[in-house]
């Protein structure tokens, strides 16, 4: 008998049980759904973070306080003073860091802002530079709409000015005029200087609710430290990422006297290493999710078993008929085998189509929420495995329900009568 | 020449250790071409015998030789394929598929055999056309009467043009109009298209139309004599 009669033959035997054929493959349906959805959700958000990540630029490194984390139980609470202005001054010099084009350290704390009776808690980043008055625009791309960043004179002189957020405005000051008005950080006044526009999230930066003021003011009188949260520094060519790690490594070693690098009291990480880490966490949790969405299909495949097992009993007598008329038993076993295929093959489909749709549908809301930078991803490769998998269970769970069949004698067409 | 030899045929069922003897020990031949009824009281072996012959159920006693050649030595695809190709089988209960239209119903056996499927369709027609029911075509079973469905039953057997028709009890289920219409199609098949045929019932005026009575009584023959007269469903040009 040829294949296709045989495909023919489980197709028609399928549309005879319609309604049980559709409650049958409900178990897989939803499992390849599910797998789909956390598949296509799963690479949304890696390609939301990493945009975050990568918002940077990639030639940015980031120089961090304390050693690098080796664990979730490793604190890495060591040396996080570690880094201090005469770091930044060491890897300005071009004889130790030839290919930095920008330095600049960061320090951030939360405080509170004050106008008048109106208050806001909200996050004060210390930066800027003492020699070039653009570096954080540059680092950023962040420009003030009304009035400029502070200079890099205000840097040196300890400046009480500061660069507010759209949000961080209109919670001080509605709709009055703010620039060249003075808030109070934590007591202290300083003097508005300049306001960003909406501006949204930049790496792990919420500009709209944040604060912007010289690093050495920031530190004096709001943090009241001397140590910086990192260092940004921008290499000038990506070709030389790694020989500026290494040369903002040496350097830096060599201030903090350091011989041994398992001693190192920083770390020094490129955008590179984080993206690299997000996606490694990301797959990992997608993986997570889609074997705990394939018990479902592997529920679903009992589930199929069951209903074959039952299909072929109720079914015996028009087996026994068949195999009366000269049907062999390849071709009873091919008969109930691609029944069971067509099955999950055809609900693995529809599985795909519902998760794609749903997943489309959780898009839109995502879009509405965080703007283009969330994008609709539609995983082609789970389509292909959702659907070889579904066959693959299909022919599993059905190969014993079609061997019963296919031992069937002849004799039974007439005994159950 | 001889088509079916069985020698010492025996059939003992088993079931919750009580023993059935269906079949003790029967012998007989049926040559080519031949119209054979085998009648008996209720009971008596008849279908477990027909089973046997028409590679539906296997003995447990005796030889039994099929176109010359021991059915044992057949193998599990041979038996396939003369169940489809060298016999047609008749069922008292008809045994059509349920949902499915008369042409289809026909068109089954051909569904395991190598016919070409441009064939199929033309080859069904012709044998529904046989048995009179060309207007019935496209009609599930659930809409036939008795009669009709029992000459859909007989296309069917009829399609793949075998050696040899078994009918168990083909006029059991039905009134004796429709049964003498049966019995025409199968005299008709018998002397026009040669085909042998084997025909179980316990009626003696059914068996009078074939050619040669075998009486099986529990389980073994009790006579084997050709019929005197005749009873011809209708005329027929020998
Ligand atoms: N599958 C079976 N298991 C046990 N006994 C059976 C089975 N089939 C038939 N029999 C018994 O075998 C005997 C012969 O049955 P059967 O051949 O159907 O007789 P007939 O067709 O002449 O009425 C009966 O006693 C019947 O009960
Ligand atoms: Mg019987």
């Amino acid at each position: 008998m040829k294949f296709l009669n045989r495909l023919k033959t489980a197709i028609v035997g399928l549309k005879t049980n319609k309604v049980r054929s559709a409650l049958t493959i409900l178990g897989i349906v939803i499992g390849v759904a599910a797998i789909i959805s956390i598949m296509s959700l799963g690479a949304g958000a890696q390609k939301l973070i990493l945009d975050q990540v990568e918002g940077l630029g990639s030639n940015t490194i980031a120089v961090l306080p304390g050693r690098e984390p080796t664990g979730i139980s490793d604190t890495a609470g060591l040396f996080l003073d570690s880094l201090r202005e005469e770091d930044i001054k060491a890897l300005l010099l071009p004889s130790n860091v030839p290919h930095a084009s920008d330095v600049m350290p960061v320090a951030f704390g939360s405080s509170r802002l004050s106008y008048g009776n109106e208050t806001y808690q909200s996050t004060i980043l210390g930066a800027g530079s003492a020699e070039d008055s653009n570096v954080i625009s540059r680092i950023f791309d962040v420009y003030p709409s009304e009035g400029s960043f502070f200079t890099a004179g205000d840097v040196q002189s300890l400046a009480p000015v500061v660069v507010i957020g759209d949000r961080v405005r209109e919670e001080l000051f509605g709709n009055q005029r703010a620039l060249g008005e003075n808030i109070r950080i934590n007591g202290k006044r300083f003097r508005v200087v300049g306001i960003l526009p909406k501006k949204g999230q930049v790496s792990f930066f919420n500009f709209d609710e944040m604060v912007i003021a010289p690093y050495t003011t920031v530190n004096q009188y709001v943090l009241g430290r001397k140590h910086f949260d990192r260092i940004i520094v921008i290499a000038d060519d990506a070709r030389y990422l790694d020989d500026t790690v290494r040369d903002i490594t040496v350097t830096l070693r060599g201030r903090h006297k350091i011989t041994d690098p398992a001693k190192d009291d920083f770390f020094v990480q490129t955008q590179a290493d984080l993206a690299e880490r997000v996606s490694s966490i990301t797959s990992v949790l997608t993986a997570f999710l889609s074997a705990v969405a394939s018990i479902s299909l592997f529920v679903g495949g009992i589930g199929i078993m069951n209903i074959m097992l039952v299909s072929v009993t109720e079914r015996t007598r028009e087996i026994g008929l068949r195999k009366a008329l000269g049907a062999t038993r390849a071709d009873i076993l091919w008969q109930f085998l691609l029944e069971s295929i067509g099955l999950t093959v055809v609900g693995g489909i529809i599985g795909i189509l519902l998760g794609g749709l749903f997943s489309f549908g959780v898009s839109l809301l995502l879009t509405e929420q965080l703007g283009n930078a969330w994008q609709f991803t539609f995983p082609y490769f789970g389509a292909v495995l959702g659907v070889g998998v579904s066959g693959i269970i299909g022919l599993v769970f059905g190969l014993y329900p079609a061997r019963q069949a296919s031992k069937k004698s002849p004799i039974e067409a007439l005994r159950y009568e | 020449m001889e088509i079916i030899n069985a020698i010492n045929l025996e059939k003992t069922y088993y079931t919750e250790g009580l023993e059935t003897r269906a079949v003790r020990d029967v012998s007989l031949t049926i040559s080519r071409g031949e119209f054979v009824a085998i009648i008996g009281p209720s009971g008596s072996g008849k279908s477990t015998l027909l089973h046997i012959l028409g590679f539906i159920d296997p003995n447990t006693g005796g030889e039994y030789f099929f176109e010359g050649k021991n059915v044992n030595d057949y193998s599990d695809d041979e038996k396939a394929f003369i169940r489809n190709k060298r016999i047609g089988f008749v069922f008292q209960s008809f045994n059509l598929l349920a949902r499915t239209s008369v042409l289809e119903n026909v068109k089954l056996p051909l569904l395991y055999s190598d016919v070409p499927e441009k064939q199929w369709d033309e080859r069904a027609k012709k044998a529904i056309d046989a048995v009179g029911l060309t207007h019935r075509l496209l009609h599930e079973p659930s809409e036939l009467s008795g009669g009709e469905k029992q000459r859909v039953a007989i296309a069917r057997a009829l399609i793949r043009e075998p050696e040899i028709i078994f009918a168990d009890e083909p006029t059991g289920n039905l009134d004796s109009a429709s049964g003498k219409s049966i019995m025409e199609i199968l005299q008709k098949l018998n002397e026009e298209k040669n085909h042998t045929i084997v025909l179980i019932t316990h009626e003696t005026y059914t068996a009078e139309h074939a050619e040669r009575i075998i009486s099986l009584r529990d389980g073994l023959v009790e006579r084997d004599s050709k019929v005197e007269k005749r009873n011809m469903a209708s005329e027929f040009k020998k």
